[in-house]
């Protein structure tokens, strides 16, 4: 009895290919997602996200270089310390390569708001590694400038810091005073200290990643909530409602168009929800960028609901639907950078993370909320979100045929 | 409605319609002709093609070849769901919207004027005998009450042909009986019905012609009794029902297994049954009862299709 009852369910496994990706696709996929962020195999480390980040020098020394030197070689950090320079500026000379200059803390500061790097490390004038003997006099503080949507980012560096500070220095007191030194003998490196970069309304203290988690979450479940609206479609077809619909004045366009516009404006009002929320009960700063949001609100909504249509249409089932919608968010989500800061990924997860609804979404909210970007640069994002919003609807009118007359 | 009153042309007609599923074929040259004013039954066994004709009707199924005519003339799909009204045989409404919301949608996706809008939902609330609950959910009605809205939302637009599928199915009889009322008080608004049921006594009673689909192709239509004519005939069988058993064979009869009830066919009832009754007592055998069956619709449609209605 037992065996013909597990006979049947396999049987019925084996011929659901959706069962199949979600019991083995799915989670070797996410395995492989956090795998590939938090434990590189070509690390060694295996708890190393690779990260770029900028370096001001503003001590000169032969420390600060070698310092620097150590960086460059720690596989887990792209170093940038120079950009090149702008026409008609007047150039240091750079051995007969492009143009280059030292970076500035303004530079740095501008690269970091502006999210092209999620830290930069600068160190002052008068900063020393680290002094040997427990006593001696400490330096200057090394500075680390954090993009406060990205914590890990800037806690990783600042980590990535002391120990590359700490290296030289211990290799040549261990040289002075051998191998059984001590920490205590040989003293730490002077400590770094962390500065949020970000807008002038974010200078306080409040939570800057809630508005990353509400717009991380809220795309997310927006793409769940539309694949779910979308999936009514599907009950409709069940209960005889839609060839009902179907009967009428109504044609498929109007079908789809009215779907699509309710589910528009829900995930509008679902996001709208938890950015309220968000603001009451954390602080969000929602109303000084109402502006940015209700556009980077809509447009994502618009998106995600073409996003549930293609789902519906192209689903047989209700519990194909839910399927499916598993199989593509969550990995889009992961990639997408709305469960933890694309800027933790490597630069071609990051690449990839871009073919993705949430890439775009989230990184026009985080320029929104973050870096307070003027309306206009959220352009590339809100033309990659209409696009996607066209494709989808059209993919989700040409499979909506299989429904119109036989 | 006998053939006589069908001299006018057909409202609705279907000529040599053909569709193919795959290796199927659905259809396969059938025809169809429906009368201003008449209540015709089309029936057939399962997958015989009566959902696919009816969605082919209202161009939800496009024909691999055919015609169908509204009125006398070849319309598109598109004008033909304008004139038609549709009944599901699913319960094809919102549940979770109240009486009146789901016939106001209903109504607005059939293009029911703003102006008339209100009219007809009061109207249908009234026909359907749902005035008083006209704000209460669809999910907490009797099956009965879903099923008479679910018709009432395909009459919104005042269609002048309404097609039924299954109109009565799973409700109990006095519940049919009411959607019988509304759909004879439609019809005598001028409304012409096409519906499909397995009931065969509901085809009998209700209906003036009788259409019979097998194999995708119309192999009958007509009157019961002219249905009856061209099939088993309009013969009755007598069956005397005996006390004792007969105590053997008797000319002109059949006699049971357990030699209680004789039967025999008579074209002419008055004239041949009392002979039988007393060839019967000749043979010293005691009549408790005498029936006298008449062949109906259940004896023609086996005849025609040599299966049940619902195989």
């Amino acid at each position: 009895m037992i065996g013909t009852l597990l006979r049947i369910s396999r049987t019925n496994l084996r011929r659901d290919r959706v069962a199949q990706m979600m019991v083995f696709v799915l989670p070797i996929a996410f395995f492989s997602v956090f795998a590939m962020v938090f434990g590189r195999p070509d690390s060694g480390t295996g708890r190393m996200p690779h990260i770029s980040v900028a370096i001001v020098d503003q001590e000169h020394s032969a420390e600060s270089r070698d310092l620097i030197a150590e960086l460059k070689r720690d596989s887990n950090l792209t170093v940038q310390d120079s950009i090149a320079i702008e026409p008609g500026a007047s150039s240091p000379g750079d051995g007969g390569a492009a143009p280059r200059r030292a970076l500035t803390r303004e530079d740095a500061v501008a690269m970091v708001h502006d999210g092209r790097v999620p830290a930069a490390i600068v160190l002052p004038s008068g900063w020393k590694p680290g002094i040997g003997m427990a006593g001696a006099q400490r330096g200057a503080r090394a500075e680390v400038l954090a993009d406060p949507s990205d914590p890990i980012a800037s806690g990783a560096v600042a980590g990535v810091l002391q120990e590359a500070a700490a290296r030289p220095l211990m290799r040549a007191l261990a040289r002075a005073h051998g191998a059984d030194s001590t920490d205590e003998q040989l003293g730490l490196p002077a400590p770094t200290v962390i500065h949020d970069v970000a807008g002038p309304r974010h200078r306080d203290d409040r939570p800057h990643s809630i508005a990353y988690l509400a717009a991380g979450f809220g795309v997310m479940f927006l793409l769940f909530s539309c694949s779910g609206g979308g999936g009514v479609l599907l009950d409709e077809q069940d209960t005889g409602t839609l060839e009902r619909v179907l009967n009428t004045n109504v044609g498929m366009t109007q079908l789809l168009a009215g779907k699509w516009i309710h589910l528009t404006l829900l995930g509008c009002l679902q996001i709208t929800v938890m950015f309220t929320w968000g603001a009451l009960a954390f602080g969000l700063d929602l109303l000084h960028h109402l502006p940015g949001f209700a556009i980077m609100t809509l447009f994502s909504a618009a998106a995600a609901a073409g996003f549930g249509l293609v789902l519906a249409t192209l689903c047989r089932t209700r519990q194909q639907l839910m399927g499916i919608a598993n199989l593509l968010i969550l990995p889009m989500s992961a990639l997408g950078g709305s469960m933890f800061p694309r800027t933790l990924m490597p630069p071609v997860v990051q690449k990839i993370g871009l073919l993705t609804f949430n890439a775009w979404a989230v990184d026009g909210y985080t320029k929104v909320f973050w870096r307070e970007s003027p309306l206009t640069s959220l352009i590339p994002q809100l033309a990659v979100l209409a696009a996607l919003t066209i494709v989808f609807l059209t993919i989700a009118r040409l499979l909506a045929r299989r429904w119109e007359a036989i | 409605m006998s053939e006589s009153m069908n001299a006018g042309a057909p409202v609705l007609a279907v000529r040599g319609a053909h569709k193919t599923f795959g290796k199927l074929k659905a259809l396969e040259d059938a025809t169809l002709e429906l009368f201003e004013g008449e209540r015709l039954a089309l029936l057939g066994p399962n997958g015989a093609g009566k959902t696919t004709l009816l969605r082919s009707v209202t161009g939800r199924v496009r024909l691999d070849r055919g015609a169908i005519e509204l009125f006398g003339h070849e319309e598109p799909p598109e004008a033909r769901r304008r004139a038609i009204g549709v009944v599901p045989q699913e319960i094809a409404i919102y549940p979770l919207l109240t009486a009146r919301e789901n016939l106001e949608a209903f109504a607005r996706l059939h293009g029911v004027s703003a102006g008339d809008l209100a009219g007809r939902v009061e109207w249908a609330l009234r026909w359907t005998g749902l005035a008083d609950r006209a704000k209460s959910l669809v999910r907490d009605f009797s099956g009965g009450m879903k099923r008479r809205l679910n018709i009432a939302c395909g009459m919104l637009h005042r269609p002048r042909i309404v097609l039924l599928d299954e109109p009565t199915v799973g409700v109990d009889p006095q519940s049919r009986e009411r959607i019988y009322e509304m759909l004879e008080e439609f019809r005598a608004g001028g409304a012409t019905l096409l519906l499909t049921t397995h009931h065969l006594e509901e085809a009998e009673g209700r209906c003036d012609r009788i259409a019979i689909l097998d194999h995708g192709r119309l192999i009958a239509s007509g009157t019961l009794l002219e249905l009856i004519e061209q099939t088993v005939g309009a013969a009755r069988d007598v069956v005397l029902t005996l006390e004792r058993p007969a105590a053997g064979g008797l000319d002109g009869f059949q006699v049971s297994a357990d030699g209680r009830k004789l039967t025999s066919r008579v074209r002419d009832v008055g004239a041949e049954l009392p002979a039988l009754i007393a060839r019967a007592q000749d043979a010293a055998c005691a009549i408790e009862d005498v029936e006298v069956r008449r062949h109906g619709l259940h004896e023609v449609f086996l005849h025609l299709t040599g299966r049940e209605l619902r195989e």
